[in-house]
């Protein structure tokens, strides 16, 4: 394509200096010419360079495995044409840019804000009419869950619009990231998302390494992607047993759960934390996978398959369970593509992306990972692909532990070269989990840009419940089990 | 239907009976034990790994309630000043309680940690229902929380569990750091609790801020005007370390 954005890869760290600084116009018409053309926008986000706000552009194409960046500076200019307008997907990349540097997106059709909460100043959607009621809850939910508001406008049952707001669980984090202690950084990280705890934390310690090339082994490789495989079964599980429990299906819900019990156990016992807290560090993990543990993890994933599969198996066949699932929440895979959404909510529209198999890094550029994908759009895909997802993960973690070796699992980080910029992506279990370090002239980080999963696909959820019943909300929403610390950071 | 009546039989019985002697793990990062004798003379390297500030020296002590039990000190402590156990009862009813000393055992710690109360198990001994708000954080606590309820470990055979109101409360279990966004939230939902109710602060950051202690983005105010009752330290505390920290309080 012609324009002048540069061709990275995932992991490629690259100087400063060549990233191409285009003026806003050019940057606006190559972005949206981009996306049209079927790339897909990876971040969006600004920061401050000396005294100028500089906005960064990343986009994929996911065929190619290449990555394209470019950058705008925005010199004492306040405003610009919002992207939104020919770009959905920057929706919410363009209310975090203006909420944060206060430069205006002209003709944006939904500038609210995202983190800072203040009721007066947010104007929900209204809906007027007989019978028309609104249905306010949160920020405090019913259950043991994070806190956000939902509103919902209603005729009757039916949902016309459902209005989130986010941000109470802003916790400043990508300003913590500046602190210059590497232990904190690396459990900071770990603490972005507690569910997808090796997703970030190997995203994080990705970027790091690769700006100070650090060869990590292939054995701390291996390590790292069984954790995450562990990590994505382990969730998967849960969330099955949580759309089993809406549906009032009990035995489901209750075995699913005894069954990821058994898998955070797995990974309790390589690192001590049922989550994963501890394993990943700078150049490779902290515990080895030693025989013991191996047959351990064999004994574990083997029986687990069996008893996946006999779970499911009576899960999907349950009448009284599809006709829930069946034909709710639908997000067509046109929209899923235009809204930006990603992981295996969107693979279950319809939509072939998974990083793992696009813009493979460590252990998964040496064996390939088959992408996934179903079309209905609707709460059994988003359930039926986790199925098809563990029973894939099971397979990788059984043939890789045969590759695992006596290598070292740890090698040692030198300094961080000055004046670059890496992004990391990772398929964490719930999508693609992006990190942007931008080093200073001393090779100190002086800029993490954090991109969870749940930022793209909140929306969609948002979207998947128009024109269903209230009643039908939660298990929408557990069908996609979207993170709200980690949209709020 | 066969397949449901394999699935049952599969699935067996997962309850945890006897709670109170359950066995963890080995790997587990319980309770840490301290011994300044095995010091090297002017190193503070433990202090200065810590992530959390949760480490003092000339005494050594550990801040439970500040630890994220992320290992690093042990780690770096070669001369075996800090050894972490898996001793999972590590609650306490005072934030002071929960600074371990050198060279305190464990059953020094876990005999005075926890003062037991007559009233409350008079109050609340036979069914406590408490109201879970979670205020910023990682969601790892939650989760852990949300564990305390499954088939596993099934924590409302005791009468205890999870309501939906605060209303329906009669206590509150508080997680994350409290960012300042959920602080007017968090004050509502406690008082909207009717008298007498506990607080229990459930994981590093509701008791000291975790990992977030730093950010400019909190708003602590609560805890410091307010009592808390039970201080659960962990990040996130594992579900028995909960479960068996209530039955001591209420005395079950
Ligand atoms: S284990 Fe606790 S005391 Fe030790 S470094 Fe980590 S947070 Fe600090
Ligand atoms: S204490 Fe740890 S696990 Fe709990 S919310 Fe804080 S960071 Fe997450």
């Amino acid at each position: 394509m012609n324009n002048n954005w540069l061709e990275i890869k995932n992991l490629e760290a690259i100087p400063l200096s060549e990233i191409p600084r285009l003026d806003i116009n050019s940057f606006r018409e190559q972005l949206v010419k981009k996306i049209k053309s079927g790339e897909r926008l990876v971040q969006l986000f600004g920061n401050k360079d000396n005294d100028d706000v500089v906005l960064y552009g990343i986009t994929a194409n996911d065929d190619n495995s290449k990555l394209y960046l470019a950058s705008c500076i925005f010199d004492n200019k306040k405003e610009y044409e919002s992207l939104t307008q020919d770009v959905p997907a920057a929706h919410l990349f363009e209310r975090e840019f203006y909420e944060q540097f206060d430069i205006k997106p002209l003709n944006h059709p939904w500038l609210k804000p995202l983190r800072k909460i203040n009721a007066e100043l947010y104007n929900f959607f209204k809906m007027e009419g007989e019978d028309v009621h609104e249905v306010g809850v949160g920020p405090i939910h019913a259950g043991i869950i994070e806190p956000g508001h939902f509103r919902f406008s209603c005729h009757g049952e039916k949902i016309y619009h459902l209005e989130i707001q986010l941000g109470f669980q802003h916790r400043g984090i990508e300003k913590l990231f500046r602190k210059n202690n590497p232990v904190y950084l690396l459990k900071l990280a770990e603490s972005v998302s507690g569910d997808s705890v090796i997703a970030h934390a190997s995203t994080f310690v990705r970027a790091v390494e690769s700006l100070s090339n650090c060869n990590v082994s292939y054995n701390a490789n291996l390590i790292r992607a069984i954790a995450l495989e562990l990590e994505r079964i382990a969730v998967h599980l849960g969330d099955l047993s949580a759309l089993s429990n809406d549906v009032a299906y009990l035995t489901g819900s209750s075995v699913f759960g005894a069954l990821r019990t058994k898998v955070i156990n797995t990974t309790m016992s390589l690192c001590g934390n049922r989550f994963g807290r501890g394993l990943i560090n700078y150049g490779g993990v902290n515990y080895e996978i030693d025989d013991a543990l191996k047959s351990k993890i064999l004994n574990t994933i083997n029986s687990l398959e069996e008893e996946v599969n006999l779970a499911s198996e009576v899960l999907f066949s349950s009448a009284s369970v599809l006709e829930r699932f069946e034909k709710t929440g639908i997000v067509d895979k046109e929209t899923a593509i235009q809204i930006g959404m990603v992981g295996p909510a969107a693979r279950a529209s319809g939509v072939s992306i998974d990083v793992r198999a696009d813009h493979p890094s460590g252990a998964y550029q040496y064996f390939p990972v088959h992408k996934l994908t179903l079309n209905s759009g609707d709460v059994f895909a988003r359930a039926y692909i986790r199925y098809v997802e563990i029973i894939q993960s099971i397979k990788i973690i059984r043939e890789q532990l045969e590759n695992l070796s006596k290598e070292n699992i740890i090698s040692s980080l030198g300094s961080l070269e000055p004046n670059k910029f890496v992004i990391s992506l990772t398929e964490g279990w719930r999508g693609e989990v992006s990190y942007v370090i931008l080093t200073d002239e001393t090779g100190k980080i002086k800029k993490v840009k954090i991109k969870d999963p749940s930022f793209n696909n909140w929306f969609a959820l948002a979207l998947a419940v128009r024109g269903n019943d209230i009643s039908d909300f939660p298990l929408c929403n557990k069908s996609f089990n979207l993170s709200y610390c980690g949209f709020d950071l | 239907m066969m397949n449901l009546i394999k699935l049952r039989k599969q699935h067996g019985f997962q309850t945890i009976n006897d709670i109170k002697n359950a066995l963890i793990l080995d790997t587990h990062r319980g309770f840490p034990l301290l011994d300044e004798s095995k010091c090297e003379l002017n190193c503070s390297e433990c202090k200065e790994i810590c992530p959390t500030e949760a480490i003092e020296l000339n005494p050594l002590s550990l801040d439970l309630g500040k630890c994220i039990f992320c290992g690093e000190c042990e780690k770096i402590c070669k001369g075996n000043g800090i050894r972490f156990t898996s001793n999972y009862k590590i609650a306490a009813t005072s934030r002071n309680n929960l600074i371990v000393s050198s060279q305190q055992s464990y059953e020094e710690y876990e005999l005075k940690a926890i003062e037991i109360k007559e009233k409350i198990y008079k109050l609340f001994g036979r069914s406590l229902k408490l109201r879970q708000v979670s205020a910023g954080g990682c969601n790892g606590c939650e989760m852990e929380l949300a564990a305390t309820t499954n088939v596993n470990f099934d924590i409302t055979r005791f009468g205890i569990d999870f309501v939906a109101s605060p209303r329906h409360a009669d206590g509150i279990v508080i997680t994350g750091p409290i960012t300042k966004n959920m602080a007017s939230a968090l004050l509502d939902a406690y008082k909207s609790i009717g008298e007498p109710k506990i607080v229990i602060a459930f994981g590093a950051c509701a008791i000291s801020g975790g990992i977030f202690y730093e950010s400019d983005e909190l708003d602590r105010s609560f805890i410091e005007n307010h009592k808390v009752d039970l201080y659960i330290p962990g990040c996130p505390p594992h579900p028995l370390t909960f479960i068996n920290a209530l039955l001591k309080y209420l005395n079950i």
